[in-house]
């Protein structure tokens, strides 16, 4: 083998085959029927559950579990499919530590929460390796609705809007439909391709035209989809990275995380994705975890999360902050960007090191410099490419009622940018069209 | 989705479960919420003779056993019928009957062990509207010390003579309660059907005491030092109900009289279990004291879902369907040949089931060197304490020996079918020869 983790610069293959396949299996491996049912006996079948209320689709938590625990993980799965779609994915990428699983009462008793993650993926894994739909479409209403962007949020619009008997049209610029599912999410989450699995089985309701390629605002205009359709959703998410503002930040080896994170997610063999040995990550989120762990697990050497503040501050939960450290990825808390180095291509980042003050973030005078071949800007996306004269407020979407267009997903307001959010806003909006368009007809 | 509708005793209902007479079914409150939640049908809380209602003690009622989590496995109480005025709860019972016809309302009753009593109560309760009325023979503490509830039911004359009294001033559908404090069973249902009773339901609590305090040395619940038996009810009773009805299903003097089975039932598989073995719908006090009124959408889920696996349409498939196959000991195959199998990929090397067989059953499990373990088909005889004390499900299964194929522990080859009747050890089978 010719690279290895010591090689310079940014080259692929630094770590053997064996190794690759190794480190990117299923990060949380499925429970099997005992360790489920285990799992399951320590529900207490709470009233008014906490863990639902913190779910964004309001899951029947002890419902579903209850069912597994009685052996019927085909009416578990249906008690979650009936509120999120999506649950399969869910039970894969949601931080369930600060979610449904830091809710649970198991964790405030004992520390130890219900394992409702995998739970749940126990449950909608049964039910979708049986390859059956679990729903059937009503009768057809004669409505047209344009969904643009297939990911979490339009999938979810566009299978509820299906179930009531609509006919839907989801539109994505992508060549292959589920949004970060299929390009975002980290690798060793959404193993053996389950995003595009994932789809197939979703789209199997029936009633749902998928189009991919299609750019709105290019190829496609939001009046022709008006005039064409009764109402339009948009779920497009974030498609915007923000930038720097240091200098230095145009220099070869400066790369979005968003797009070394497709990159990765789409590539047939892993030994083909190139990264630095010494490699730093900015940001403070999920993705600024992921780029981080995926790149250690692709064999670089040296791997270093900056963030602006502090640990307790970071958006990424402590679990995933665990992970990252487990992984042997560096994080430094407190300290921001103020130049990239490097003739031609980069090769050092210099950093101060930052004050919170009440007046907000302020440098200090103290600077550090972090050898780095490869930089990873993950300082949070932005809404871009949205159709004009649509209402925006704090970076994003925000529509008036009456204008037969609605949002859902990170490019909307409210929520935090979470798939599940996302399922939740996408599943609401189909259910207000609904209303809107049954209202008008009758 | 299986059609789960039942028609008991011509009452129908969108499910076959049922809340039993209790604590859950008091109030119309309670009723509208369990019919809110999906609940078929509901068994009132029983109702006694007009005038002052009785009163219940003003200290704990209930005692339990928990298992691992404290998971409640037994509740015990000292309640008694209904502490509401009749005036109030026939009021309610109409309003709730008026508001949810699809729903089956029973009327549980239980009045001193006279003509006039009963056929007083009948009268007032005619115009509810309710669809049929349950007598409780069952209860087991403070009304048989009246000469009511399992005072009548331990005596199968007077089941069967009140239960022609209400046969005959009431032409509502008549269920009789029966108490399990009884040696055998049938005897107070033969006397329900000879009364004329179209349906039997059971059970109902047994006595029990569920704990005694180690510093006060008294009976839990106690009530100022002093304590009582009471009702056991709870998962913890199911087995011994399941038997009793199964006696009842398959008796010929009782075979197909409809039965409502009650008794622990907490899950569908609980009440399909009790369905299988002949009754036509289940009852539920416990699991729904226990976790709420929601816990019915596991059992409507879980019961559908097996119908669908199982390709029933209706509930009639289910019912009794296990009742040819509860038999007497002496009709067992004794040529049915088993042994332990443990799988090795699913041992976790606890060590239960060695130490379980070793000390206290066959020797047939040895312990290797390396901690696996393996059962000695010479010595095995296929009890099935291995299986039970095994933490992990399936880990030990029972492989049935072929015909043909010989047993390494008694030397023989497995025969065709013989049971007991017939085997040379049994003097009534050389004798009949
Ligand atoms: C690296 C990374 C890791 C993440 N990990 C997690 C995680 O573990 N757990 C979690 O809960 N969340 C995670 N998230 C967040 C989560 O992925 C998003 O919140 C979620 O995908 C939002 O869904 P959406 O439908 O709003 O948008 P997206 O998933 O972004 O989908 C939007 C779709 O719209 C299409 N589109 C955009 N503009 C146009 C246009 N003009 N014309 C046509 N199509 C268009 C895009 O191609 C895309 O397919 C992660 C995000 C990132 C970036
Ligand atoms: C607190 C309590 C009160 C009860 N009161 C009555 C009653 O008034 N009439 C009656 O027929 N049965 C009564 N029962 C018995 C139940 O109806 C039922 O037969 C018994 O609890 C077994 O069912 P389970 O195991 O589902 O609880 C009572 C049970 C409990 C726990
Ligand atoms: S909070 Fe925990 S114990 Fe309670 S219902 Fe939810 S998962 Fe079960
Ligand atoms: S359950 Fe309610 S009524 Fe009973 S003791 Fe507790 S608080 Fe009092
Ligand atoms: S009881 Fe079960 S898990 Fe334990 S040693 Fe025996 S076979 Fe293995």
């Amino acid at each position: 083998m010719s690279n290895s983790q010591l090689t310079p610069g940014i080259v692929p293959a630094r770590l053997p085959a064996s190794t690759l396949a190794e480190n990117f299996t299923d990060h949380e491996p499925p429970l099997d029927r005992h360790e489920a049912r285990v799992a399951a006996d320590r529900c207490y079948f709470c009233f008014d559950a906490p863990c639902m209320t913190a779910c964004p689709t309001s899951i029947d938590i002890p419902l579903f579990i209850r069912q597994i625990a009685t052996g019927t993980p085909d009416a578990a799965a249906r008690t979650i499919f009936s509120q999120n779609i999506l649950g399969g994915m869910c039970a894969r990428v949601c931080p369930t530590e600060q979610l449904c699983e830091e809710a649970c009462v198991r964790e405030a008793a004992e520390g130890k929460p219900v394992e409702i993650g995998r739970l749940q993926r126990f449950a909608t894994d049964t039910l979708m390796a049986k390859g059956v739909h679990p729903f059937t479409r009503a009768a057809p209403t004669g409505k047209k609705v344009a969904v643009v962007g297939a990911g979490p949020s339009g999938l979810a619009c566009a299978h509820r809007l299906a179930l009531k008997g609509h006919e839907v049209t989801i539109y994505d610029r992508r060549p292959k439909a589920g949004g970060l599912n299929e390009y975002g999410t980290a690798t060793y989450k959404t193993v053996d391709d389950f995003a595009q699995a994932e789809v197939a089985w979703l789209l199997k309701i029936g009633g749902i035209t998928v189009k991919t390629g299609v750019t709105l605002g290019r190829d496609v205009m939001l009046g022709d989809l008006q005039a064409q359709y009764d109402a339009v959703f948009l779920g497009l998410g974030l498609a915007g990275v923000n930038a720097l503002r240091v200098p230095g930040e145009d220099l070869a080896g400066v790369q979005n995380a968003v797009d070394f994170i497709a990159g990765l997610r789409q590539a047939a063999d892993r030994a083909t994705v190139a990264v630095g040995r010494d490699v730093v990550v900015i940001g403070g989120g999920m993705t600024a975890v992921d780029a981080a762990v995926q790149s250690k697990l692709l064999g670089a050497e040296n791997v270093t999360i900056v963030y602006r503040r502090g640990r307790e501050k970071m958006s990424a939960s402590a679990y995933e902050q665990d992970h990252a450290s487990q992984t042997g990825v560096r994080i430094i808390y407190g300290a921001a960007p103020v130049r990239v180095l490097g003739e031609g291509k980069l090769a050092a980042v210099e950093f101060a090191y930052t004050e919170d003050t009440p007046e907000g973030l302020k440098l200090s005078s103290e600077t550090f410099t972090l050898k780095a071949d490869q930089l990873f800007k993950a300082i949070g996306q932005t809404l871009a490419g949205a159709p004009e004269g649509l209402g925006i407020s704090g970076g994003k979407l925000a529509l008036q009622p009456g204008q037969r267009i609605w949002a859902g997903g990170d490019c909307a307001a409210g929520g935090e940018d979470l798939t599940v959010t996302a399922v939740a806003e996408g599943r609401d909006a189909a259910e207000a069209i609904h209303a809107s368009l049954m209202g008008a007809a009758g | 989705m299986a059609n789960l509708t039942t028609n008991f005793i011509g009452i129908k209902s969108p499910n076959p479960f049922w809340l039993a007479s209790a604590p859950p079914t008091d109030k119309e409150v309670n009723v509208r919420r369990a019919y809110e939640a999906g609940w078929g049908g509901v068994v009132w809380k029983t109702l006694g003779s007009e005038g002052p209602p009785v009163v219940n003690v003003n200290g704990p009622r209930y005692g339990a056993i928990w298992g691992a989590d404290r998971r409640l496995l037994g509740l015990n109480n000292i309640e008694l019928i209904t502490d509401r005025p009749l005036e109030v709860n026939l009021r309610e019972i109409k309003q709730v009957k008026r508001d949810w016809k699809d729903r089956a309302l029973i009327i549980s009753l239980m009045v001193p062990c006279d003509e006039d009593s009963w056929r007083d109560i009948l009268a007032r309760i005619e115009d509810t509207e309710a669809d049929g009325v349950e007598l409780n023979f069952g209860c087991p503490h403070g009304m048989a010390e009246r000469g009511m509830g399992s005072a009548v039911g331990q005596v199968p004359e007077y089941i069967e003579m009140v239960t022609r009294w209400v046969k005959k001033h009431s032409r509502m559908p008549c269920i009789v309660k029966l108490t399990p404090n009884i040696s055998d069973i049938r005897k107070p249902a033969e006397a329900a059907k000879r009364g004329g009773a179209d349906a039997v339901s059971l059970i109902n609590t047994i006595n029990s005491i569920t704990s005694v305090d180690l510093d006060d040395f008294a009976p839990e619940p106690t009530i100022d030092g002093k304590g009582t038996h009471g009702g056991y009810c709870g998962p913890a009773v199911k087995p011994i109900a399941l038997n009793m009805v199964a006696e009842i299903a398959r008796s010929r003097e009782t075979a197909g009289i409809p039965i409502s089975g009650i008794g622990g039932v907490t899950t569908w598989r609980d009440a399909a279990e009790f369905m299988a073995l002949g009754a036509g719908n289940v009852q539920v006090c416990t699991a729904a004291m226990t976790y709420g009124f929601k816990v019915v959408q596991e059992m409507i889920s879980g019961l559908s879902d097996y119908m669908d696996r199982k390709g029933f349409t209706d509930t009639s498939e289910l019912v009794g369907r296990a009742v040819p196959n509860v038999t007497d000991w002496q009709f067992l195959n004794l040529n049915y040949v088993t042994k332990a199998q443990i799988s090795e990929a699913d041992c976790i090397k606890c060590g239960r089931c060695y130490i379980a067989c070793e000390d206290t059953s066959h020797q047939a499990i040895e312990m290797l060197p390396d901690r696996t373990f393996k059962v000695k088909d010479d010595e095995c005889v296929a009890c099935n304490l291995c299986v039970n004390v095994c933490p992990v499900e399936n880990c030990i299964t029972m492989v049935q020996l072929p015909k043909g194929q010989v047993d390494p522990r008694t030397g023989t080859p497995v025969g065709d079918y013989a049971n007991w009747t017939t085997h040379p050890n049994n003097p009534a089978s050389q004798a009949a020869e």
